[in-house]
């Protein structure tokens, strides 16, 4: 349904915008009819940027997003592009007015979009939207931000984007700022979404909440695709040593850090294989700036799992270079 | 004990009325030891930390002792809470990436802090613990606009720690770090006290699995009022208070597949501390409640180490 092709995205940076820098660089994927993808990276890696994107809150410099095949930047009407793809982002208490009521939000959709439809059939709608995010009409509707929780701020501006019979939500850490107790529910709700066909981009830097509600996942670092797959695969046998080291500093509950294998290994691997191994993992940045002829090298490790990295993937190559330590 | 806490009760003043944010909470820290204090927004955990430093304005010290060391402390006298300040109790503070002073290099910004406090500190050893939170000397001689997040926030726990306290409070310092950043700097705070920089500390967080890496103890708070307080390893895999139990379920953890399977989340709201019920204050949540948590059940000893507030446990 929707698609990323090679998409990049660079800002100008310096006093003059004479600087460039790329926070997406040639990122491809695809989100499916009703499917829950996780964009996992932390600060910096561009997760939000294409989250923007594909929101047209930012245009894309290089290559293309569509939807069912059309171009979104060639739809000229914005509302007709908002109706399909809506956004929810971290902090609800900054996205109402303190002054007005919290359900003005969805008197604005209504201004919008449905300016057609009467009070009455309205009001049902807003109801619906609302129970289908598990809240209470009664207990949320005429009341003030400062009276509403912020896991029921968020329920309500997933329930406004329902309202408009969207195709995809762009989730970006919809969940960090909430309470550990409340967490789960909406979470819980992005799934019950998803089994009404749903398509959701989940935007985390969390791995333990992209490994709970999502399909597929992918993993980035500065602004290129390291791995990504389907979720079992990714978190179940990460190939990719960033992956892997990110796995490894998740604090659990049940195993502590000192416990895990020391992902060192993949460290040291690393510093070795700098020198012939030219992926945007290994190579370190000022090489890549003085070396511009090297290439990612990529590939699929298994059916639906693709990692960026081909000197690490094998397993033969792993023994080697614990052979050649030792 | 390193501290000894008995029945503290701290409200804030609010023009609807005191708001019961620490309403009577007893606990003790032992030399030596992590306490994690666990909670969600509104248990109270912030305004115990901030109250064993310094209550602002809108903070009552309404009741209750506090004993550091074997000396009380005045936590309402401000004046007379200076001489235990960074002295004998130290704080990271939530945002310290905003705690440093914008005009003046990191190096001379210290030196006038330990000016201000008529203490010295040789350079060498200065030098030695930046080293020890992965940070070079040469931070010194920048201004904090040209440090990253990541590094300020280790700056500001070097500041915190200059006088060795004996008790350092860590509030919220990890929320806002990646993971990998998270790890070190939760690393360097138990490198603090392996190294005696500090004897024992509070790692206050809403992030139980974190804590657990480090923490020798966890202390989980509800509503104003502590739920349950036990050995780490114990807390997370044989609580006894329904809160606790239900808040380890909730979290969703990697390296589980969960397909369809799906976690409970609590239902219902914590209670407005404005007016807060009488008896158990998490009865309107729990499953398990009867009859007598309409009575507020003691934080007591149910194993050795191993507090809980809750009639059902045993």
């Amino acid at each position: 349904m929707l698609k990323l092709d090679s998409v990049s995205k660079v800002y100008r940076v310096g006093a003059f915008g004479g600087g460039a820098m790329k926070a997406v660089s040639d990122v491809s994927f695809e989100v499916g009819e009703g499917e829950v993808v996780s964009l996992i990276g932390e600060s910096g890696s561009g997760k939000s940027t294409l989250g923007r994107m594909i929101l047209r809150l930012a245009s894309v410099s290089s290559g293309t997003i569509t939807l069912d095949g059309r171009d979104i930047t060639s739809i000229k009407d914005r509302k007709e592009y908002y109706r399909q793809v809506q956004g929810v982002f971290q902090d609800p208490f900054s996205c109402y007015n303190p002054v007005f009521r919290a359900d003005r939000v969805f008197a604005m959709i209504k201004e919008q979009y449905f300016p057609r439809v009467g009070a009455d059939e309205w009001r049902k709608r807003v109801e619906g939207a609302l129970e289908s995010v598990r809240l209470d009409p009664g207990n949320v509707l005429g009341k003030y931000p400062h009276q509403l929780s912020g896991g029921q701020l968020q329920r309500m501006l997933i329930a406004r984007a329902v309202l408009l019979d969207i195709r995809l939500l762009v989730a970006d850490e919809i969940i960090s700022m909430l309470d550990a107790s409340t967490r789960i529910d909406v979470l819980n709700l992005l799934a019950d979404l998803r089994a009404r066909g749903l398509a959701i981009l989940f935007v985390t830097h969390d791995l333990s909440l992209g490994n709970y509600v999502s399909d597929r996942t992918v993993v980035l670092r500065h602004g290129k695709i390291v791995e990504m797959g389907r979720t079992d695969l990714v978190f179940g046998s990460p190939a990719h040593p960033y992956t892997r080291s990110l796995l490894a500093s998740v604090p659990r509950l049940h195993a502590k850090w000192t416990d895990v294998v020391p992902e060192d290994m993949a460290e040291d691997m690393a510093e070795d294989m700098a020198e012939d191994v030219p992926c945007a993992y290994h190579a370190a940045p000022q090489e890549r700036r003085t070396r511009p002829g090297l290439a990612q090298v990529e590939g699929d490790v298994e059916d639906d799992h693709f990692v960026a990295c081909s000197g690490c993937t094998g397993p033969g190559i792993e023994e080697k270079k614990i052979k050649e330590k030792a | 004990m390193a501290l000894n806490v008995t029945d503290l009760r701290v409200y804030y003043r609010t023009l609807r009325g005191e708001v019961k944010a620490l309403d009577g909470v007893t606990f003790s820290v032992a030399d030596g030891e992590i306490m994690g204090l666990a909670g969600e927004s509104g248990s109270g955990k912030s305004t115990l930390a901030k109250s064993l430093i310094r209550l602002d304005g809108r903070m009552r010290h309404v009741g209750g002792t506090v004993e550091l060391d074997g000396t009380a402390m005045p936590l309402s006298d401000d004046d007379a809470m200076d001489e235990f300040r960074f002295r004998k109790v130290s704080l990271i503070p939530q945002y310290s990436m905003s705690a440093l002073n914008p005009t003046r290099k990191i190096g001379r910004m210290v030196g006038e802090l330990l000016e201000a406090r008529g203490e010295r500190l040789e350079r060498a050893e200065l030098e030695r613990r930046l080293e020890l939170v992965g940070l070079s000397k040469d931070v010194l001689d920048r201004y904090p606009i040209e440090l990253s997040g990541g590094m300020k926030q280790r700056v500001v726990m070097v500041v915190s720690t200059l006088l060795n306290p004996s008790l350092l409070i860590a509030d919220e310092v990890t929320s806002a770090l990646d993971v990998s950043s998270q790890k070190a700097v939760a690393t360097t705070l138990l490198g603090f006290r392996d190294r005696g920089l500090v004897t024992s500390m509070m790692v206050v967080t809403h992030d139980i699995s974190l804590v657990y890496q480090i923490a020798d103890t966890i202390m989980v708070m509800y509503a104003g009022r502590l739920a349950e307080k036990a050995p780490a390893g114990v807390l997370v895999t044989a609580p006894k208070h329904p809160y606790t139990r239900q808040l380890i379920s909730a979290l969703p953890e990697v390296g589980v597949r969960y397909e369809d399977r799906r976690l409970a989340g609590i239902p219902g709201n914590p209670p407005s501390l404005l007016k807060p019920p009488g008896g158990c204050r998490f009865r309107d949540r729990c499953p398990l409640a009867f009859d007598q948590c309409a009575e507020q059940p003691p934080f007591a000893e149910v194993a050795p180490g191993h507090f809980v507030a809750c009639w059902k446990a045993e």
